[in-house]
């Protein structure tokens, strides 16, 4: 029986294309499941493709001491979303590094929920938009520490470029916390290009657009640097980066 | 080389410039010395093109040239460098990423052959150490955890880089040692003391001239040229101060 079709009363489906999901529903309605017993780990990249609807649905449950990292890159033309669900026993490790790089009017958002379940877990989530346009760019990333859960360590990084007026960036960092001995951190915040950089990039010789994407790279490829093996990450963000500048 | 011409300029609305005239041929320094607030670095931001400086009068050309037609990355492609007051940071990219981009865009426009990595990486090792700066540094992000007087040294490495025709150096001087402040001194005579090309040094101190001997000294004060002399008038000004050419 396919899962029930969401609404925007849902939080995790908020800010979601709902119109565009309609008639694909029923090949995501089933999030994908992984799970990695103890001590094992995995690291995955994620990449967009040409696909106007992009959408990846993954529950993982890490065993204790596993460790999972992804990077991901969501560029989707009309409707990008990267949901991740994870749970975390005593010593896992999770990873999420993702950019949303959105064009025109699309929208892609990056939904997480981060289960810290065992002591000593941890968790970092890095995530960097970049909208031109009127696209949309979201990300909406909940954290639970269980009871129990203590010296848990999560934290949070949100951070969003805005290049045009219509374009828009919701961050929404959420904690839930049920132990006392826990470490979380969490940041956000949305800007624009700072004119003094530009003008200094121009005064050695970019034009505007060069100097733009320049700048634009800076923002989001440092995301990949402690990937494995990022070069097709790195070449495909800084495509989409070239054509948002 | 450089003329500019009874040249006005505002800055939110509020005119900074008042009529600055001034003509630097080629092969010369000259010096602009003035009081905080006397419009030296409106005027470098001016010839730099720099946004929100708004040109209300007069003209500057450079060879032949209208400047203030151009677009900032036009003028440095034509030779333009302006060495900045306050460098600016740029986090995520490396100055050999920054510089090499840059330098190639400029060459582009001009219709001449890109560098390869390698060359450039051999040609910015080489200005690095001329200036007694590590070359390491070029591989950190640009001006990202450097010290002023690192900011300022880096600033030359990249008018070395670059090897303009004309630099326009605003306070280059601020913020070093007087070690870092003889290595700046020979590096602009190194880079720009030759034929053909041409600097025009912002400075308050009259330690820096000492170093790079300016062919000409003018005192902006208010927006104007008040007073032109030779690098007596500098020795003058940091005896006496600015207050009797201000008044």
């Amino acid at each position: 029986m396919t899962a029930p079709f969401p609404t925007h009363r849902q939080e995790e489906w908020r800010y979601a294309d709902l119109e565009a999901l309609g008639p694909l529903w029923e090949q995501f309605a089933e999030p994908m499941t992984l799970t990695l017993g103890a001590g094992e780990s995995l690291e995955e990249i994620w990449l967009a493709t040409a696909d106007d609807v992009q959408v990846r649905r993954i529950r993982i449950a890490l065993g204790a001491s596993a460790k999972a990292r992804i990077f991901a890159l969501n560029n989707a033309p009309v409707y990008g979303r990267i949901e991740v669900e994870v749970s975390l026993e005593e010593g896992a490790d999770f990873e999420l590094v993702g950019a949303n790089i959105g064009t025109g009017i699309s929208t892609n958002e990056i939904v997480t929920k981060v289960r810290h379940l065992g002591v000593g877990t941890r968790s970092r989530q890095t995530v960097r938009s970049v909208l031109n346009g009127k696209a949309i760019g979201s990300y909406l990333g909940k954290v639970e520490v269980a009871r129990g859960a203590q010296q848990s360590d999560a934290e949070q990084s949100v951070k969003a470029m805005l290049l045009d007026r219509g374009a828009a960036a919701n961050c929404k960092p959420e904690l839930e916390i049920f132990a006392d001995d826990v470490k979380c951190a969490h940041g956000a915040s949305v800007g624009e290009l700072d004119p003094i950089q530009l003008f200094y990039a121009e005064s050695r010789g970019l034009d505007p657009a060069s100097a733009r994407a320049l700048l634009l790279e800076g923002f989001v490829m440092g995301l990949w640097d402690a990937a494995k093996d990022p070069e097709a990450i790195r070449a495909a963000a800084s495509q989409a980066l070239r054509r948002a500048a | 080389m450089l003329d500019i011409s009874s040249l006005h300029a505002n800055v939110a609305d509020k005119p900074i410039l008042n009529g600055v005239s001034l003509t630097v041929p080629a092969g010369e320094v000259h010096a602009i010395m003035g009081p905080n607030g006397s419009g030296k670095s409106t005027l470098a931001y001016v010839l730099s093109g720099r946004p929100g400086y708004e040109v209300t009068g007069g003209s500057a050309s450079f060879l032949g040239h209208d400047l203030l037609a151009m677009e900032p990355h036009e003028r440095a492609a034509a030779g333009l460098f302006l060495g900045f007051q306050y460098p600016v940071e740029i986090p995520g990219i490396s100055y050999l990423q920054f510089l090499r981009e840059s330098l190639n865009a400029q060459r582009r426009a001009r219709g001449e052959a890109e560098l390869s990595a390698g060359e450039f990486i051999r040609l910015a090792g080489e200005q690095a150490s001329l200036l007694g700066m590590d070359s390491e540094m070029l591989k950190r992000p640009v001006n990202v955890g450097f010290s002023g007087g690192e900011k300022k040294r880096a600033e030359m490495v990249q008018m070395g880089i670059m090897a303009p025709k004309f630099a326009v150096l605003d306070e280059t001087d601020s913020g070093l040692d007087i070690d870092a402040l003889r290595i700046v001194g020979e590096g602009i005579n190194r880079i720009m003391r030759l034929p053909g090309k041409g600097v025009l040094l912002i400075t308050h101190y009259e330690r820096l001239l000492e170093h790079v001997r300016p062919d000409r000294v003018h005192v902006l004060v208010n927006g104007k040229i008040v007073r032109s002399g030779d690098i007596e008038l500098a020795r003058e000004l940091e005896r006496e101060g600015y207050k009797e050419r201000a008044a």
